[in-house]
């Protein structure tokens, strides 16, 4: 089925989602949690009527505003290259993906759209109230959109609510609401919101800093420090919940996942956590030249057990097990999925072979087998294994999965003690001398970045070779065009967005230099 | 309550708001029709920073609704979705390459230190104005005259043309439509300047623009509408799914469908009557008739290329790969459950319209832009 596909064209279509995925990534997190930033510093201003909330919300809400253009600019590619590169998997799942795409535009961009301009423009020609509401609605909207969006990932990264039909050739939905409310789309909901709203903390704390450390605007700086810090701990908090349950997903829909950002090659009851390690560059293991063995690595005992499934001494399989089987623990080989897989994709292509020759009696009978639960669940649930013909090629990269799993969850971490120590110096006073953290503050930033990528890093190479898990592969996904034309289009998007990011930074650093504006006679 | 509703009806409803949000965003584009006349209408820096705070503020609703009508037809008909974004590589870049650099124009053109000037942004502007209501227009073009694709049984497309769509531009029809969808929008977003700019200059200026805009808009959509009264259509046969060519299919859909008939004359009514009342009579209503009278033509317009049992985008290499409402639909399931998410369209259009009358109470002035806090 894949006969005559040009791997590089895979490789260029990938590296096309994979830059404006992560350039759309760069600007969407701080939207997400400055909106709610920012509405709640106007609910200050409403409640208590001093103009220097105003002014606050009036400068983050510029910030926001210059954020949120170049947001929605590399968005729009995200949404249509669905269609443009991966024409094969949109029409395989469009009768489920589509659904969420749409609710997202009906239910979440008109209202963003709309109360935006009332939020920017409407400050002297609605009521205070009206405008707070447009402010909230403005922020609910952005993160309601994350939640379709959100949705339609989680859905790939664990397929639920569907049946395959053999007289369309793809997936149908059977229930949205199991759709909607799978775990794997809600817990990916929660951590990547709740972590965007880490980010837009950090953002606002590190930029506030700034002015302490050139000693102007004090009393803004603090006043957004107190907001952001607090706001920034909880998000933080709840971030590590919502990573914790995310990981109990993933251990159960994507061990193989699991495994490669654990390193963890060789599967064993009471599995350690690798608290800090080092891989080899090469590929050096004994047992598969495609896996990196450690340098030097800290274990913490049994915890990675108990993440995967709340139980110490649990068994969690590890690449090799996953690729081989493990009878003695019940997991399959991946010669065995395989093997499943073709015969699903054979039986299929029997099926339209007896159409296609008008063998009613032999189609009937071939449909029903397919979509009987029996075939569903011991075969086409192995649908995307045909396609597979080098187990290798099962085991994403262990170096990305792993390092950007350990980025992710230690900067997590920091950014707990990091506002906390906020709070702590803000509150007592002490935080214009605190030279050391003030400089820490503005470095954090970038920091907040590269944790916000390395979680999608993860969650997307980590995957490979998947673009539905298990059930079809991202070679059989992509549209068949010359990979020449999918480099002249990687090249104009990496150069136009290149571009407007150098123009983003540039207008926003300007921005921040020039400060918060005079409001009601406060400077 | 939508479970009762066979599959044809269900794709049929789908269509009408598949259409109805196309209708909708051939409206709003009078903002991009705004963005090739601005550099023109304004005579000085003020004058052209009304002009695009005027155009800047209904942005974002012209983007939101192409967005959505991408998506609405990704989950309604995710063949369609598949087939021609996939196909039609270039064209569909090309329009999405000109919406990046409209989103960012608004709000950096005049920033302090916006790397590329402010120049650059109003070209970003005027390139977006351009491109996207003649590609738009040119594409949909294609849903009468067809494309060049194939599909093999798993409905795989191949395309039959190493130019991935944009061999549209050489046929006359569908570009006719491009241009009269690019003058239509000039012509919304001189209206739209008219009703919304307190500037007599600039409302001056507009009304002038108005006539020969007007002229070449009639010029290429009355062709199209000609052409296509006698042009030959792809018919559908519903119980054997086969495609064929029929003589004067569209004009024996406007027959078949009387009702769909009259939205199209009432439709081209009003935007002449907009249009007309306007360079005889000035006023500021005429983006109201106008508007109204695009949302209808071009809703009728989508009607005919779909209903009646016509393949809604033909294949010219493979007749029988054509796409119909009925083969290139989401399953009954799915529809079933999108269609009770439509319930909240009416909604959606509420608040749009109470936060638009709000915004809009007053015209926009250089007095109230001074004061303003975020301009563009």
């Amino acid at each position: 089925m894949l006969e005559g596909l040009d791997l590089s064209l895979v490789d260029w279509s990938r590296a096309q989602f994979a830059l404006t995925a992560m350039y759309h990534w760069v600007f969407v997190p701080l939207t997400l949690g400055l909106g709610i930033l920012v509405a709640i510093m106007e609910s200050l201003y409403v409640k208590t009527g001093n103009q220097e909330w105003k002014r606050i919300t009036k400068f983050w809400m510029t910030l926001f505003g210059i954020n949120f253009a170049i947001g929605v600019a590399t968005g729009i590619i995200l949404e249509f290259e669905f269609g443009t590169n991966w024409s094969n998997y949109s029409w395989f799942v469009g009768d489920i993906f589509g659904a969420p795409l749409a609710i997202e535009g009906i239910l979440a961009f008109f209202m963003e759209s709309t109360f935006i301009a009332i939020m920017f423009f409407g400050w002297n020609k609605v009521s205070q109230r009206f405008h707070l509401t447009a402010t909230w609605l403005t922020a609910i909207g952005a993160n309601i959109s994350a939640l379709w969006i959100l949705v339609a990932n989680g859905w790939m990264q664990k397929p639920v609510g569907m049946i395959f039909n053999p007289e369309s050739a793809r997936m149908e939905m059977t229930s949205f609401w199991d759709v909607l409310f799978s775990p794997m789309a809600v817990h990916k909901f929660l951590h990547t919101t709740s972590s965007s709203f880490v980010l837009a903390a950090v953002f606002v704390v590190g930029v506030s800093s700034w002015y302490l450390l050139k000693r102007k605007e004090i009393q803004f700086a603090r006043k957004s420090i107190v907001v952001a810090a607090t706001f920034g701990l909880l998000a933080s908090c709840y971030t590590a919940v919502t990573g914790d349950s995310s990981a109990r997903s993933v251990a159960q829909a994507q061990p193989m996942k699991f495994a490669a950002l654990e390193g963890l090659y060789d599967g064993k009851e009471g599995a350690g956590l690798v608290a800090l390690g080092i891989l080899s560059p090469n590929s050096s293991h004994p047992t598969n030249d495609n896996l990196n063995d450690f340098l030097v690595k800290i274990e913490i005992p049994k915890v990675l057990s108990y993440m995967a499934s709340l139980n110490w001494n649990a068994f969690v399989p590890g690449v090799n097990d996953l690729i081989n089987g493990n009878e003695k623990y019940g997991v399959m080989s991946a010669a065995e999925k395989i093997e499943r897989g073709k015969y699903a994709i054979n039986q299929l292509k029997l099926y339209k072979e007896a159409k296609k020759s008008n063998q009613l009696a032999l189609s009937d009978s071939l449909r029903t087998e397919i979509m009987s639960p029996d075939f569903q669940k011991n075969y086409f649930r192995f649908f995307g294994y045909g396609y597979i013909s080098d187990t290798k090629t099962l085991v994403p990269s262990i170096p990305l999965t792993f390092y950007s799993f350990h980025i992710m969850v230690l900067l997590g971490g920091y950014f707990i003690l990091f506002f906390i120590l906020a709070l702590f110096f803000t509150l007592k006073g002490t935080i214009q001398k605190n030279r050391f953290f003030l400089h820490a503050a503005i470095w954090s930033i970038p920091l907040a970045y590269l944790a916000s990528q390395a979680g999608w890093v993860l969650a997307e190479v980590g995957r490979q070779p998947w673009i539905i898990q298990d059930l079809m592969p991202t070679m059989a996904a992509v549209t068949r065009i010359s990979t020449g034309a999918v480099q002249v289009t990687f090249w104009l998007f990496a150069i136009i967005f290149t571009t407007l990011l150098i123009a983003e930074l540039k207008i926003m650093l300007r921005q921040i230099k020039i400060g918060p504006k005079t409001e009601g006679g406060i400077n | 309550m939508f479970e009762a509703l066979s599959l044809i009806s269900l794709q049929q409803y789908w269509w009408l708001i598949v259409s109805l949000l196309g209708a909708l965003l051939v409206f709003l584009m009078f903002v991009q029709g705004g963005e090739t006349l601005f550099l023109f209408i304004a005579k000085n820096e003020s004058e052209k920073s009304l002009l695009v705070n005027t155009l800047g503020r209904k942005w974002e609703f012209t983007f939101t609704t192409l967005v959505t009508f991408g998506g609405a037809f990704f989950a309604s008909f995710p063949l369609f979705y598949a087939t021609s974004f996939g196909g039609a590589y270039w064209v569909w870049i090309v329009i999405l390459f000109s919406f990046v650099i409209q989103a960012v124009s608004f709000e950096f053109r005049k920033k302090p230190n916006n790397f590329l000037g402010s120049k650059t942004y109003e070209a970003f502007l005027f390139v977006n104005g351009l491109l996207g209501p003649l590609l738009i227009g040119t594409a949909v073009g294609t849903f009468f005259n067809g494309a060049m694709f194939s599909l093999d049984d798993m409905n795989r497309v191949t395309w039959g043309t190493p130019f991935r769509g944009l061999e549209a531009v050489l046929t006359f029809h569908n570009l006719s439509l491009g241009i009269a969808v690019l003058f239509l929008s000039r012509l919304l977003g001189l209206l739209y300047f008219m009703n919304s700019v307190d500037n007599e200059q600039i409302y001056q200026r507009s009304k002038k623009q108005l006539l020969p805009n007007t002229a070449l808009f009639l010029v290429f959509f009355l062709y199209f509408l000609i052409a296509l009264i006698v042009k030959d259509g792809f018919a559908y046969n519903p119980v054997s799914g086969e495609i064929s060519l029929e003589s004067y299919k569209y004009l024996h859909n406007l027959i078949a469908m009387p009702l769909n008939s009259v939205l199209l004359l009432i439709g081209v009514g009003l935007v002449l009557w907009g249009l007309v009342s306007s360079i005889l009579k000035g006023g500021t209503k005429g983006i109201w008739f106008a508007g109204i009278g695009t949302v209808l033509t071009v809703w009728s317009l989508l009607i005919l290329a779909a209903f009646n049992n016509t393949s809604f985008y033909p294949s010219v290499f493979d007749i029988q790969s054509s796409l119909t409402i009925a083969n290139a639909s989401s399953s009954r399931f799915t529809l079933v459950a999108m269609s009770y998410v439509s319930l909240m369209v009416p909604f959606v259009l509420g608040y749009i319209w109470y936060a638009w009358k709000s915004m809009n109470s007053k015209k926009i002035s250089e007095d109230e832009l001074e004061k303003e806090h975020h301009k563009y």
